[in-house]
């Protein structure tokens, strides 16, 4: 039998454009990963300002009230699916082979495939400001208001779509993660010497396959609806759309640990390092990551305390979310206790971890509060929210990611960052994100509702609204010293060597940055922060690079198929929004790729043999 | 003398945040969840305040713990690592159990107000009153019950009328997208889901106004959707009751302005009114209803006491004269996209409303007592 193999000639492009284009290099697709996601919170975070100008006092007119609906409802889903995710993604890619002591992920160029994905969506989502507007139905896109009837035109089938292209590249990044995590790992390394990152990794990587399955579901059905007239949610019809708010959140609030997990293993990878001390209560610590991860499954009707649920349903909503504390808790008690009689060096990263702990106790103390459907009646759909939700999502994700940042820069850039201005930034976010933030617990409470594009000066609300707004211009301007401070550093810093942290996992027993081959020799480990255990005992030292013939190394070969996968899901994303011969289109180009790709061998023979 | 200084900077720091926290929550504000009036609200407030001393102690006491910690155990410049502890089982105990002990009360209490918060003290069906709320993109309707075969049924937009002391079940219904009631000084908010009817009840304690507004996003002009809630002592709900039960009557001696804005109201767009075929008809009926007249239209606010209400337009107008000229002549900028500047014919096509049709349909307006 013969099979149609459709060859070009494999990529060879050691630098420039293409060699980003065809990479399958876990280490520089989490640089993609991580640029592009800076970037689109960059966006996310103008979109946020836009909406603070226009909420800095009653009744201003700087913005129309249908930008001001569109402007929420990108910002929302931008941070969420197009900046916090792909951070943690980039890190995922990025740390998680070097801490487990492997040369790549099980399957590269699913990698790669994930990121050009990611992409893709990103350009979709946000494409739509240019192709007659945004979406405008939040980022919980309600039933009915996504309906044709009260959203004409193309904003939500573009947020539909995105969606729908973004949880592809999750699902693909996940099953990778989790093969990864399970097969990959060094000799010796049992899943209870696992750094906690790579743990919280594998928990929010299952997290993902559960959860994405379920919003694909509700985004279908309301692509049905809005493209081809069937009636799931649309009430003239007979439709119930309650039905949209538990698909939504029994997605959603797994998503909302999806965004708190890799943050709390990034946290606790950086205490016990800046401390000197092993983490405290290692396998607690695991357990309760495992726990909420089970737990959150439990919680989603809490988004939906005043729907009209019944007083059944809210109380046993009620309990769980109580519940749910707990474990979240027993973490925050132990990186405490990691501290005690520790050695504190108040380095950068050092500092946000320490941020975090504040700020996020705030975020779970509001989180408590919530979980009373009783009093939450009086919280729910107020800034009271918005402000919790930021403090686990700016204090808690984006603190943990920043404090990851500078943690991982010495690895990743191979050189240091400044280290005065590093710290001085992070006051200056502190301060602005509480100044930002805080206030809104007082508007909240005192009876604004949140996604109204303006209010009435009899209300009262101009004093802490206009606080916030200035909290956020401070914001944005700490956020230009770090990016300042990041990219200098990058180009001219001093350069870091393989171990600047005296850290405790294998990433830092490597070169910074670490060849394309990682290990020259895969280490076998034999305790919890092996690393730092074996420079105790056996006076390890970071793994030399000279005298290593890197062809001697065999590493997946660069690939063009993912990325023309990718492009044929975008075509066919817009595709299906305008025309169905161009949907047709992309899905063959997509087919013709993966095609191609399953018969391209990962290790190209002779094209090693040549070297 | 150094610890008094310290601790003079303490108690300024101390007094300082509690100006903060007390300024944050001004009951005097229209909306504050911290002035409650009735007792559902009451209820609730106790809960949050519950909450916000025991969540208070509890970051206190962890703060406290993270920054001593900080301060003791800086980094000294000492070569030797510190002792490589991995964990305590006892304390890992302790802090499991002791924050499932201290949530217990806490469920019961929460648990006792979701059901007492649920369950009205005397339902429709023992005879408590009943109203029927109805979401609007973008305005509340309030149906009364029905007291006779004669009477006109009691309609209102945007005003609440209830008598004080009283439970009253609030049915919450929508016709288009998700709305949310709610009233902070008396009750949390319950939302208004199409085929999903809900309910609620309040009470309010004392005679007065009471600002409400939708609080689930519904659209362009959700932060325009309010509305009032007005308490009544016992006798002038009656008596209010009875006004609204009468059908509009045009005065017998109703001026030609107010006859002319009658006319304006009843006839279609573009054709000449009865009293002044000059003057053209803007086609109102169409959609607004006036009990005793022949305008029966349902798609839009009942207005057949429309003098008598506090404000319109989803309650962002009070109901002035001026106000009214506001509305009439740009119905789109008071409330961006409503359905009237969209699609009523004499809007949307742009044709709008005369010096002399807005003076006379205010006239008229203004005359519906």
């Amino acid at each position: 039998m013969t099979t149609l193999r459709l060859e070009i000639p494999r990529p060879v492009h050691p630098t420039g454009i293409w060699s980003w284009i065809t990479t399958i290099d876990h280490k520089r697709i989490g640089i993609l990963y991580g640029v592009t996601a800076f970037t689109l919170f960059l966006i996310g975070g103008i979109e946020a300002l836009l909406m603070r100008a226009q909420l800095a006092k009653s009744e201003l007119e700087i913005i129309s009230p249908e930008v001001y609906n569109q402007l929420f409802t990108m910002h929302g889903t931008t941070m969420i699916f197009l900046a916090i995710m792909p951070m943690g993604a980039a890190f995922f890619n990025f740390v998680i082979p070097l801490q487990i002591g492997a040369r790549d992920v099980a399957f590269p160029r699913l990698n790669a495939f994930s990121y050009w994905t990611f992409l893709a969506g990103a350009i979709m989502l946000n494409g739509s400001w240019f192709l007659g507007g945004a979406p405008n139905a939040g980022w919980f896109g309600y039933a009915p208001i996504t309906g044709e009837i009260y959203n004409p035109g193309h904003g939500i089938d573009f947020w539909i779509m995105s969606l729908q292209i973004l949880g592809i590249a999750s699902l693909a990044a996940a099953f990778n993660f989790i093969v990864t995590i399970l097969n990959m790992r060094a000799p010796g390394m049992t899943l209870m010497r696992l750094p906690l990152f790579t743990w919280m990794t594998l928990i929010t990587s299952f997290l993902l396959v559960l959860a994405f399955p379920v919003i694909t579901v509700a985004l279908i059905e309301l692509m049905f609806d809005r493209f081809y007239g069937s009636n799931f949610f649309v009430p003239a019809a007979g439709a119930n759309p309650i039905l949209w708010q538990h698909l939504f959140w029994v997605f959603g609030h797994p998503e909302v640990y999806i965004l708190i997990l890799p943050a709390m293993g990034i946290v606790s990878e950086i205490l016990p390092t800046f401390s000197k001390k092993p983490l405290f209560g290692y396998p607690v610590v695991v357990l309760s990551g495992v726990i909420i991860g089970f737990m959150g499954w439990m919680v989603w009707s809490h988004h939906m305390f005043t729907v009209g649920l019944g007083p059944v349903a809210n109380s046993v909503f009620a309990i769980t979310t109580m519940l749910i504390a707990v474990p979240t808790g027993i973490k925050i008690f132990n990186w405490i206790a990691t501290l005690w009689k520790g050695s504190l060096n108040l380095s950068t990263p050092m500092l946000y971890a320490l941020g975090f702990i504040a700020v996020f106790t705030i975020g779970g103390i509001s989180g408590v509060m919530h979980s009373q459907a009783a009093s939450d009646a009086q919280q729910q759909d107020t800034y009271f929210v918005v402000a919790h939700i930021h403090y686990v999502l700016f204090g808690g994700s984006i603190f943990a990611l920043i404090a990851g940042i500078y943690y991982w820069f010495p690895k990743f850039a191979g050189k240091m960052y400044d280290e005065k201005i590093g710290k001085l930034t992070f006051w200056l976010i502190f301060v602005g994100m509480n100044l930002t933030f805080f206030p809104m617990h007082f508007t909240g409470l005192d009876g604004m509702p949140r996604r109204i594009y303006t209010y009435y000066n009899d209300m009262g609300w101009d004093l802490w609204n206009t606080a916030s707004t200035l909290g956020a211009i401070l914001l944005a301007m700490s956020l230009l010293v770090f990016i300042y401070n990041i990219v200098t550093s990058w180009l001219n810093g001093e350069p870091a060597d393989g171990d600047p942290w005296d850290g405790r996992t294998l990433e830092w027993s490597i070169a910074s940055p670490p060849p394309e081959y990682n290990f020259a020799e895969i280490p076998t480990v034999s305790d919890i922060d092996d690393w730092w255990v074996k420079k105790r005992t056996a006076n390890a030292v970071v793994e030399p690079t000279e005298g290593i013939d890197p062809h001697s190394i065999h590493l997946p070969q660069p690939s063009y198929w993912p990325f023309v996968v990718s492009v044929g899901l975008l075509i066919g994303g817009y595709g299906l929004i305008y025309n169905i011969a161009v949907a047709i289109l992309g899905a063959t180009i997509s087919m013709i790729a993966v095609y191609a790709w399953s018969f391209e061998p990962v290790n190209d023979p002779e094209e090693t043999s040549n070297h | 003398m150094r610890n008094l200084k310290h601790n003079k900077s303490y108690a300024l720091l101390a007094l300082t945040l509690l100006t903060v926290i007390l300024a944050g929550c001004t009951p005097s504000h229209p909306q504050s969840t911290f002035d409650t009036l009735g007792p559902v609200a009451e209820s609730q407030l106790l809960l949050t305040n519950i909450l916000i001393v025991m969540g208070t102690a509890v970051f206190i006491i962890v703060m406290a713990v993270l920054i001593y910690i900080v301060i003791r155990y800086r980094d000294d410049g000492s070569k030797e690592d510190p002792e490589q502890i991995h964990g305590h089982t006892m304390l890992e105990i302790v802090w499991s159990v002791v924050p499932v002990l201290v949530l217990i009360p806490l469920a019961v209490i929460s648990v006792i107000t979701i059901f007492d918060n649920h369950n009205s003290p005397v339902k429709a069906e023992d005879g408590g009153l009943n109203i029927q709320a109805i979401g609007h993109q973008w305005w509340f309707q309030f149906k009364y019950p029905e007291q006779d075969q004669i009477s006109t049924p009691v309609v209102t937009s945007n005003d609440l009328h209830i008598p004080v002391d009283t439970p009253v079940n609030i049915e919450l219904v929508s016709k288009d997208v998700i709305h949310s009631f709610w009233v902070p000084k008396l009750a949390g908010k319950v939302d208004m889901v199409p085929n999903n009817d809900n309910g609620l009840w309040l009470q309010a304690d004392e005679p007065g106004i009471y600002l409400g507004q939708c609080a689930e996003f519904c659209g362009v002009s959700h932060a325009n959707m309010r509305f009032k809630v007005i308490a009544h002592e016992r006798k002038d709900f009656d008596r209010w009751v009875q006004e609204q039960s009468r059908p509009a009557a045009i005065p017998t001696d109703a001026t030609p302005l107010i006859k002319l804005g009658h006319d304006v109201f009843m006839a279609r767009v573009g054709k000449g009114t009865e009293s002044d075929p000059d003057v053209k008809g803007a086609g109102c009926n169409s959609c607004h209803k006036i009990e005793g007249t022949d305008a029966r239209g349902t798609r839009g606010p009942d207005l057949t006491h429309f003098a008598t209400r506090t404000s319109f337009a989803g309650a962002t107008l009070t109901n002035t004269q001026s106000n009214l000229r506001k509305w009439l002549e740009d119905p789109e900028k008071v409330k961006p996209a409503n359905v009237m500047a969209r699609e009523a014919e004499i809007y949307r096509d742009g044709i709008g409303l005369s010096e002399i049709q807005v003076s006379a349909l205010i006239a008229f307006l203004r005359s519906l007592e």
